[in-house]
């Protein structure tokens, strides 16, 4: 028999049978409660490009990847990503005399094969230089909120685009642990406690070629033990599935990866390689005897990248969105346990918030009116006072006016007396004059006619 | 629905992207070692597909969806031999498989439309499909605004809705034209010609490019739009895809023998009609359009575009909707009303598809 007739005699029988398959493994017991049959198909439907076609949609949109890097300054942050990328960011030395914390992003636009990224990398300036720790990572805590306040409010907006936002929450934090060789630090302790809830932590030890390699497993042994007896969560790397399951739980056991960045090239044998040359010897960034770059490198970009993203995604940034929408008064349940709305409960606090404001209008309005009321009455007092002031001022000087009138009349009459007194008495001089020339000239006429 | 700003301004704080210097990376990095990253976790998470068939009965509507996944989904119903009186009200039914190919999971739901068009008075014929695709607008909706949400939420919208002409050979019947109007605001719709295989070569260009003519006179947007073409390969493309709707299909679930080879066709005194034969029908256009080259295309232009239209529709009707008693409406007329919104455009370069569903159904409340 022909394989063609086999297949059709297959064929045939297949299309003959009425029902479905029934469905067969574990993982179909969700679709058996939803009451989906699986179905065989009998020849080549071709949806096995899904995956590729998904790829392509994501190859046009472009990725991002946001790293913040939180170590003291001096720690080799900047150096470490320029070796994790093969790329010279450009970035000067950060000075050690910050007052504060402060964050600095920045990002850039990677490209391999066709591949575009768009990597921004936040650069915690001035961590650990202060006298006074306390203010440290605070900012670095508000930064991270922000970029969840951002992605929830773009989310929540009527009119939105999210498949074009670009998305800045942080998917990995790198944090610098210095190679004491003893402990944690306490603000590493309390830095790293207070940030395990909202990003990914993948703690690293800096400048690894400062330490031994005996001295190493030590001290990595000692933080892995002081991280979990203090319940910080660091990031672990995806156990679920098997074709990475293996890499990553090995991986899991090297944590925190002990790095070496430079992006000085020493020739070695007859290569170059990225090393940091010593007088006693060269450290091989590459090298996974020197260090532990490559597993680093491994992780973060080649395994678990997109793991990274959907972590910051469904797990840091739902359980903030769900605190920050308990907090203003959300809930999916009412009070009598029925399921709320979201609307309705918006709406809810909209109608409270806006009679809160009502009330506290009228309030102002009555605090306003009443003291109008209080200035007036004070001005009208004021007003009163200065009429009765001005009142009595005219009746002094009515007084004053009448006495001197008085005093003027007086003043006349006695001109008017004394002018007639003199008048009198000039008159009798006169009289007086003329009779004693009269008799004068009697005289002298007597005595002429003498 | 803004929540109120406590924490410093997130814009303040937010890397600055247009001014992304591009940088030479010195060596190998593997960054694209992300995209198998992305396959693995998409091929463990599977795709969900929905599809609904609309058009008249007896133009072998089940059949083409048994055709096009090779599988029986349906139970065709012979002609002559109705299972019982035709429906008087439009129904719709509903049936979901999962099927497997190499590795990848498909969860399939096909959505039927017995009844479509049946009665003498097909008026408002349309208003059960366009509720029931709303319905699964509103429900994806309410998934969404919950507060403690589910890590993927089941995603039931209608990505494509296969529209099957009768035919005539002359051109658009009125309630197509209705339909088709009405429909391409809310999804994404692919019109077909059923039953091709009676009309010649020649008949079949000339109802395409009437059917063509048609749609642009009533400015109806089948898929794939022209406005979402983002670049000139697309454009490309689209533009071959589009010159060929609608698709002259059959439909046949028997195999015959045709030149020692066992193919899917329909077997008549005068020959065999070859499903997959380009020079009979297009079948396989349509197959390569629905499953194998735009399938992540619609469902991208579904989630995008008809349901946020969907969205801005439904958070600003909802200032309006009435609440329970001795809820008074506080404010006048709030600013984005659904008489004030369709002048602005949606961000997304596009016709600005505002449905108005909610004043031709005034009886469904949410």
């Amino acid at each position: 028999m022909s394989s063609e007739e086999a297949r059709h005699l297959f064929f045939q029988t297949h299309m003959a049978t009425k029902s479905c398959m029934s469905s067969q493994v574990s993982d179909d017991e969700q679709r058996k409660r939803e009451n989906i049959r699986s179905l065989t198909m009998s020849g080549h439907v071709g949806f096995e490009s899904l995956p590729d076609q998904l790829v392509n949609r994501s190859i046009q949109q472009g990725f991002c990847f946001n790293i913040l890097c939180v170590g003291e300054t001096g720690i080799g942050k900047s150096t470490l990503i320029d070796t994790l990328f093969n790329t010279n960011f450009e970035d000067q030395e950060s000075s050690h005399f910050c007052p504060h914390v402060r964050l600095k992003a920045q990002t850039y636009e990677l490209q391999e094969s066709n591949v575009r990224l768009k990597l921004t990398i936040v650069n915690t300036v001035g961590f650990g230089d202060q006298i006074n720790k306390e203010e440290s990572y605070q900012p670095i805590v508000d930064y991270i909120d922000a970029q969840f306040e951002a992605y929830l409010q773009e989310e929540l907006k009527i009119k939105r685009s999210l498949f074009n936002y670009h998305d800045s929450r942080v998917h990995a934090c790198l944090y610098f642990i210095s190679p004491t060789g003893h402990s944690l630090k306490t603000l590493d302790l309390l830095a790293m406690k207070s940030l395990d809830s909202k990003v990914n932590i993948i703690p690293v030890i800096a400048k690894a070629d400062a330490i031994s390699k005996t001295e190493l497993q030590k001290f990595k042994i000692k933080l892995m033990s002081e991280l979990v007896s203090n319940g910080v969560q660091i990031y672990q790397f995806p156990t679920d599935d098997e074709t990475v399951a293996k890499i990553n739980a090995s991986m899991n056991g090297h944590l925190p990866f002990a790095v070496v960045g430079s992006m000085d090239e020493v020739k070695v044998g007859n290569k170059l390689v990225k090393a940091r040359q010593y007088p006693w010897g060269i450290v091989q960034v590459e090298n996974e005897n020197h260090c532990d770059f490559v597993k680093l490198r491994e992780m973060l970009i080649c395994t678990n990248m997109e793991d990274l993203r959907e972590q910051t995604h469904t797990r840091h940034y739902e359980l903030y969105r769900r605190c920050k929408l308990e907090e203003m008064g959300f809930s999916d349940v009412g009070p009598e346990n029925k399921p709320l709305s979201l609307q309705e409960t918006y709406e809810a606090k909209r109608h409270q918030i806006y009679g809160e404001r009502q009330r506290k209008e009228e309030e102002m309005k009555q605090m306003f009116v009443q003291r109008v009321k209080e200035k007036e009455a004070i001005l009208k007092e004021a007003e009163r006072e200065l009429q009765a002031k001005f009142e009595h001022l005219k009746r002094v000087h009515q007084e004053e006016r009448m006495k001197l009138e008085e005093k003027r009349r007086l003043l006349e009459e006695e001109i008017i007396s004394f002018s007639k007194k003199k008048a009198t008495s000039e008159i009798y001089q006169n009289q007086t004059f003329m009779g004693s020339n009269l008799k004068k000239d009697k005289d002298r006429k007597n005595s002429n006619f003498m | 629905m803004d929540p109120p700003r406590q924490c410093p301004s997130p814009s303040s704080s937010r890397p600055i992207s247009p001014r992304t210097p591009s940088c030479e990376m010195l060596g190998y990095v593997g960054i694209e070692a992300v995209l198998d990253q992305m396959k693995i976790k998409a091929m463990k998470m599977g795709f969900e597909f929905n599809i609904m068939v609309v058009g008249q009965s007896g133009l072998g509507k089940s059949t083409m969806v048994n055709t096009l996944f090779k599988s029986k989904m349906w139970k065709t119903t012979p002609p002559g031999l109705a299972l019982g009186p035709i429906p008087q009200t439009l129904q719709l039914h509903s049936v979901t498989h999962v099927i497997e190919e190499k590795g990848v999971k498909l969860k399939l739901t096909v959505t039927d439309t017995p009844g479509f068009g049946d009665q003498i008075n097909n008026d408002k014929c349309w208003d059960p499909i366009l509720g029931y695709i709303n319905g699964q607008y509103e429900q994806y909706l309410q998934e969404e605004i919950l507060i403690t949400r589910q890590r993927h939420i089941p995603d039931t919208r209608v990505h494509c809705c296969v529209y099957f002409v009768a035919p005539t050979g002359h051109s658009l019947r009125p309630l197509d034209i209705e339909f088709l109007q009405r429909l391409c605001r809310t999804v994404n719709v692919v019109p077909v010609i059923a039953r091709a295989d009676s009309l010649t070569v020649e008949e079949r260009e000339d109802f395409r490019r009437r059917i063509q003519h048609n749609l642009r006179t009533h400015s109806i947007d089948v898929y794939p739009q022209e406005c979402f073409d983002e670049d000139i390969n697309d454009k490309i493309l689209n533009c071959k895809i589009r010159d060929r709707i609608p698709f002259a299909v059959v439909g046949a679930d028997r195999e015959h023998l045709v030149n020692g080879k066992y193919v899917l066709g329909r077997k008549t005194k005068w020959g065999i009609v070859e499903v997959e034969n380009m020079k009979h029908c297009e079948f396989p256009l349509l197959r390569d359009l629905l499953i194998r080259s735009h399938l992540q295309d619609l469902k991208d232009i579904t989630h995008n575009v008809h349901y946020e239209n969907y969205r801005v529709c439904r958070l600003n009707e909802s200032h309006m909707l009435p609440r329970g008693p001795g809820w008074v409406n506080l404010d006048p007329a709030p600013a984005n009303s659904p008489a004030n919104s369709p002048a602005n455009s949606p961000a997304i370069p596009g016709p600005s598809k505002v449905c108005r569903w909610a004043q031709d159904t005034p009886s469904e409340e949410y």
